[in-house]
């Protein structure tokens, strides 16, 4: 595992690997959801809006994902001061911070001829809003102390404390009545019919590839930026 | 400290700690919040401490099967929301929502009324965790529940 976290065998890998996973996602991506338009039956109660069943579930898992994603790489920042981890979870934090965007949106479009209204302050709603906004004030102190050269480790406890937020709106819908569905899906168990669970995994394994092939894209850029940086202040130096 | 300990080993158990602790204490925050947080009574709760009349609340629940019936005035509805234990009457005037229907759920707006009728102002419906093709919904009953066993199983 160690050998990978040698930033130049990373950046020969991320190199290697990042055109291939944003290629192989788009196409997953538009081969499902050109299923999802045209295959896809009409749900029992909902009709045609299950429909955007399998955009909106993926972006939900994604945008959670996203934080998981920068609680761990805190969390290796903060135990083992690695470089590498300080630009994993900036590079996190926007495709995060835009999959819970889409699933908020979504959500909300979904909500209106399904429930009835396009927003409710229920508990699942209002903590993925809240996810949302933990995403910008993460992005916003990690620019910050990026650019005033502070502590990353500032951020990284923001991104530790936050993560609490993450069981909270998995469990919302179990813990307190809520007008969301409890999870369809558990470990070998699935409430869904094979006609929606089926599109519904190949979305998902699409947009995950996306996310992985922008993560790699933006810890590149970011690895770009900070080795020019420090060029550019030894020339200062020399001169 | 005996044993030689590596900065790196400390900040490990100290941040683990500190991060277990805060798990902790913002389950114990959320599981305090069971009441405050939910979206809406059940009609059990109902039962038990009735609201002041008047009062906006929110009642949840299944719209129980039978129970729906138009008034002659064509607009408004009559439905009894069961959580299964107890059951609340509900009157409704206006459009309801596409999904609300006898054995489904519903989240009802209003507030009760002294007679023990729940008065609703907004009615939302509420989709379970389970989706199913609407194939299903023209075969009997028994063969859609045999079909529905062989998927789930």
């Amino acid at each position: 595992m160690h050998g990978f976290a040698n930033p130049t065998r990373f950046l020969r890998i991320a190199r290697w690997l990042t055109p291939w996973l944003l290629a192989s996602g788009l196409l997953v991506t538009a081969g499902a959801l050109i299923w999802t338009l045209t295959v896809l039956p009409a749900e029992r109660l909902q009709g045609e809006t299950v429909r955007i069943l399998p955009v909106h579930v993926p972006t939900a898992w994604l945008g959670m994902g996203g934080w998981t994603t920068i609680a761990i790489a805190s969390f290796v920042e903060l135990v083992w001061r690695h470089p590498l981890a300080t630009i994993a979870g900036r590079a996190a934090a926007v495709p995060g911070a835009v999959f819970t965007a889409l699933c908020l949106l979504t959500g909300s479009i979904w909500g209106r001829p399904a429930w009835g209204t396009w927003w409710i302050w229920d508990g699942r709603l209002t903590s993925m809003l809240v996810l949302l906004f933990l995403y910008i004030g993460y992005i916003v102190l990690a620019q910050a102390t990026a650019r005033e050269g502070a502590s990353s480790r500032v951020p990284a406890i923001f991104g530790l404390i936050g993560a609490i937020n993450i069981p909270i709106i998995h469990y919302s819908v179990i813990w307190w009545y809520s007008i969301h569905q409890p999870p369809s899906l558990s470990v070998g168990q699935s409430a869904m019919a094979p006609a929606f669970l089926w599109p519904l995994l190949i979305s998902t394994l699409g947009f995950s590839l996306i996310f992985g092939g922008v993560v790699l894209a933006r810890m590149r850029a970011l690895l770009a930026d900070v080795q020019a940086e420090a060029r550019l202040r030894r020339k200062a130096l020399g001169a | 400290m005996a044993t030689a300990f590596k900065p790196k080993h400390q900040r490990l158990v100290l941040i683990l700690l500190a991060f277990a602790a805060l798990i902790a204490a913002g389950l114990l925050a959320a599981w305090a919040l069971r009441n405050q947080a939910s979206l809406f009574y059940v009609p059990v709760q109902f039962a038990a401490d009735p609201p002041a009349p008047g009062r906006a609340v929110r009642l949840g629940g299944m719209v129980a099967e039978g129970s729906l019936k138009t008034q002659a005035d064509g607009v408004t509805i009559r439905f009894a929301v069961s959580d299964g234990e107890a059951v609340v009457p509900v009157t409704y005037s206006g459009i309801v929502p596409d999904l609300f229907q006898e054995g489904s759920g519903v989240v009802a707006e209003g507030h009760l009324q002294p007679d023990g009728t729940f008065r609703a102002d907004n009615l939302l419906a509420k989709h379970d965790e389970s989706y199913v093709p609407r194939e299903l919904e023209d075969m009997t009953a028994a063969q859609a529940k045999q079909t529905v066993a062989e998927t789930f199983q």
